[in-house]
């Protein structure tokens, strides 16, 4: 356990390096930073001053050791745009977004698992055909229009909740609705045919012959078999809804990461965007390490050696 | 009168499919007496894992099961047999699985998997319900047993997996054990090993077997009695010395002449086989099942029913020809 776990870690820094490469190299993929930042219309004396000052002029290996150098002691440089550090700004907007992610995945994941294996445990029955309904109608319906007519029916019309902003917490329901409305379809569909494959395995049928009670046979010889690829579907699941959707955001006038990386990218703010990306890539790398590390817990075969 | 384990009495099985009602059990007796071992043998399909799977109630839930009299280990359990059967499972009644590689649970220790029945049934500790396990596991010939508790299926072969099953079958101290051909999975030099464990158990515990199989090499090597089924019905059921020496059912002929016998079938001949298949089982079916396939069959043997011609007690023959067959 202990050398598939130091395994999973080395994998996971490799990739963060790579990661943190590429997401430094974006600055230089939409062209010279320093003529965005001094304007299409500028001077090329400006847009050398502007080189100069902000280190561009030098070899882009130095630059990049630079930047990650000081990433690592916890400084992502400054906005272009605010002039302030961006760890500034990221953290005042990182609230927001991962308290709706993580409240959104939560209520997702209790809906989603108990009702995919209320529905494996009787196909075609009237729980299934219900969970396929939500199944199916969560993919096809558009979340900015769930959220817009959410807001329509439940704050305008009937005035239940405040129609945008977090500055209380009723303003998080509708988005975390919304959000983990989006997340369900997924969650079920896997935990269902998880479980309707695990049901119907022999060791589940040695199980009831050993005469265990239903629900043991079903938490303990079922479900944990049937979640794990829950749990690698739900590191990629979360990293999407910490990672802050623009459109939610936007509808409802979130002022969380989604919409500062978009706005960010208007503004060419580039620090702030490639800020952002590197957190997110690094997110996603801690989450699925994670899941794979759980996974391993689950199933004793995927821990390799003995 | 002998203590009857198992006494069933027209059991049924029938599954829906997209063309109709699949009749895949449709009609058997069978009794097993205490410390009886029966084989119940025939061709696959011929619907012998589903009634052994339907005594332990494992079918799933759109099977449908009937039956006239359904008694086992001294209890009646014709009606409200869910509920009864649940109360009967791993503690008198104990069953083993074809494959034993799927049969336990990949993720779970061969101790927890051993000791989970018994410490809900019989309330024991974990330090009691894991002695009894290093006891069952020795008696099946696993070695260090204590050791082996805390390993996962996955560090064991085929074989060990096979008798981790049997040690598990064997926890609550079952008095009636239904193996569902627990040696198909398992390699020739293992599977004698396996069924001589069977054999050894049966006789030191007393316990009652019924043994699904359709190798007729095991039926003779650990059976008392031979039920031999086919197309959803007990053709013929015998002692298995009879059955061997004097087979009466023209079904139970053909399958024993399609046996090679070293020394005696000469090499490179071809061994005779059942001319014709199966007949489908969706739907009524008149008459016998096997005469389309029969030799000596004739207009008689389309009637219903088959008439049952019984010789000892619990040993019949149903074939309108059979006294021509004997003859």
């Amino acid at each position: 356990m202990l050398s598939f776990i130091s395994k999973r870690l080395l994998v996971a820094l490799l990739v963060c390096l790579t990661v943190s490469a590429l997401s430094f190299g974006l600055m230089f993929v939409s062209g010279d930073p320093a003529i965005a930042i001094a304007g299409s219309g500028g001077r090329a004396e400006d847009a050398e001053a502007i080189r100069v000052a902000y280190g561009f002029d030098r070899p882009l290996v130095v630059q990049y050791l630079d930047w990650i150098g000081s990433a690592l002691t916890g400084n992502l440089g400054q906005s272009i745009y605010f002039n302030v550090p961006v760890t500034e700004i990221i953290g005042n907007r990182a609230g927001v977004t991962l308290t709706l992610g993580f409240i959104s995945f939560l209520v997702a994941l209790v809906i989603a698992v108990p009702l995919g294996v209320a529905a494996a445990l009787r196909p075609n029955g009237w729980i299934d055909r219900l969970a396929l309904v939500i199944a199916v109608s969560g993919q096809a319906i558009p979340s900015f229009w769930l959220g817009l007519m959410a807001i329509v029916v439940f704050g305008v019309w009937y005035g239940w909740v405040p129609i945008s902003g977090a500055d209380t917490w009723q303003g998080y329901i509708l988005p975390v609705i919304v959000l983990s409305y989006y997340a369900i379809p997924e969650l079920m569909r896997i935990t269902r045919s998880g479980m309707i494959d695990v049901l119907a395995t022999d060791y589940v049928r040695a199980a009831k012959a050993k005469g265990l009670p239903m629900h043991l046979v079903i938490s303990r010889h079922a479900l944990r078999n049937a979640v794990l690829p829950l749990v690698s579907l739900s590191a990629v699941q979360l990293g999407q809804l910490l990672s802050g959707s623009i459109v939610i955001e936007s509808v409802f006038a979130l002022n969380g990461l989604g919409r500062l990386a978009w706005e960010s990218l208007l503004r060419s703010d580039l620090p702030v965007v490639q800020a952002i990306i590197l957190i997110l890539s690094l997110l996603y790398v801690v989450l699925t390490t994670l899941a794979d590390i759980l996974n391993a817990v689950l199933d004793p075969r995927l821990r390799g050696g003995s | 009168m002998t203590e009857m384990m198992l006494d069933i009495r027209n059991l049924k099985v029938s599954i829906p499919t997209d063309r109709g009602l699949l009749n895949a059990v449709r009609g058997v007796d069978l009794q097993i007496a205490k410390g009886e071992t029966l084989c119940l043998v025939g061709e696959s399909g011929c619907g012998k894992s589903l009634t052994a799977t339907s005594i332990m109630g494992l079918l799933p839930r759109y099977a449908k099961v009937t039956s006239d009299r359904f008694e086992m280990v001294g209890q009646d359990l014709t009606t409200k047999t869910d509920a009864k059967l649940a109360k009967l499972r791993g503690r008198d009644v104990a069953m083993i699985f074809q494959d034993p590689t799927s049969a336990l649970n990949p993720t779970l220790t061969i101790g927890r998997q051993l000791t989970e029945g018994v410490m809900r049934h019989e309330k024991l500790s974990r330090s009691e319900a894991e002695a009894r396990a290093i006891e069952m596991l020795d008696r099946v010939g696993i070695a260090n047993p204590a050791a082996r508790l805390t390993q996962y299926p996955h560090g064991f072969s085929g074989g060990q997996r096979q008798r981790i099953m049997i040690a598990s079958a064997l926890m609550g101290r079952p008095k009636l054990l239904i193996a569902d051909e627990p040696t198909t999975a398992l390699d020739v030099t293992i599977q004698s090993q396996i069924l001589t464990l069977l054999g050894e158990l049966q006789a030191d515990l007393g316990l009652s077997l019924l043994l699904i199989t359709h190798d007729l090499g095991v039926v003779a090597a650990i059976a008392n009695d031979v039920a031999v089924m086919y197309a959803g019905r007990i053709a013929e059921r015998a002692p298995v010395a009879g059955l061997f020496a004097a087979p009466r059912h023209p079904y139970t002929k053909g399958l024993l002449a399609a046996i090679p016998v070293p020394g005696v079938t000469p090499r490179g001949s071809e061994l005779p086989a059942i001319p014709g298949r199966v007949p489908g089982l969706i739907g009524a079916l008149r008459g016998c099942a096997f005469r389309d396939r029969c030799a000596i069959a004739g207009a008689e043997c389309a009637h219903d029913p088959v008439p049952r011609i019984s010789a000892a007690q619990g040993q019949f023959i149903e074939c309108v020809k059979a006294g021509e067959v004997t003859a």
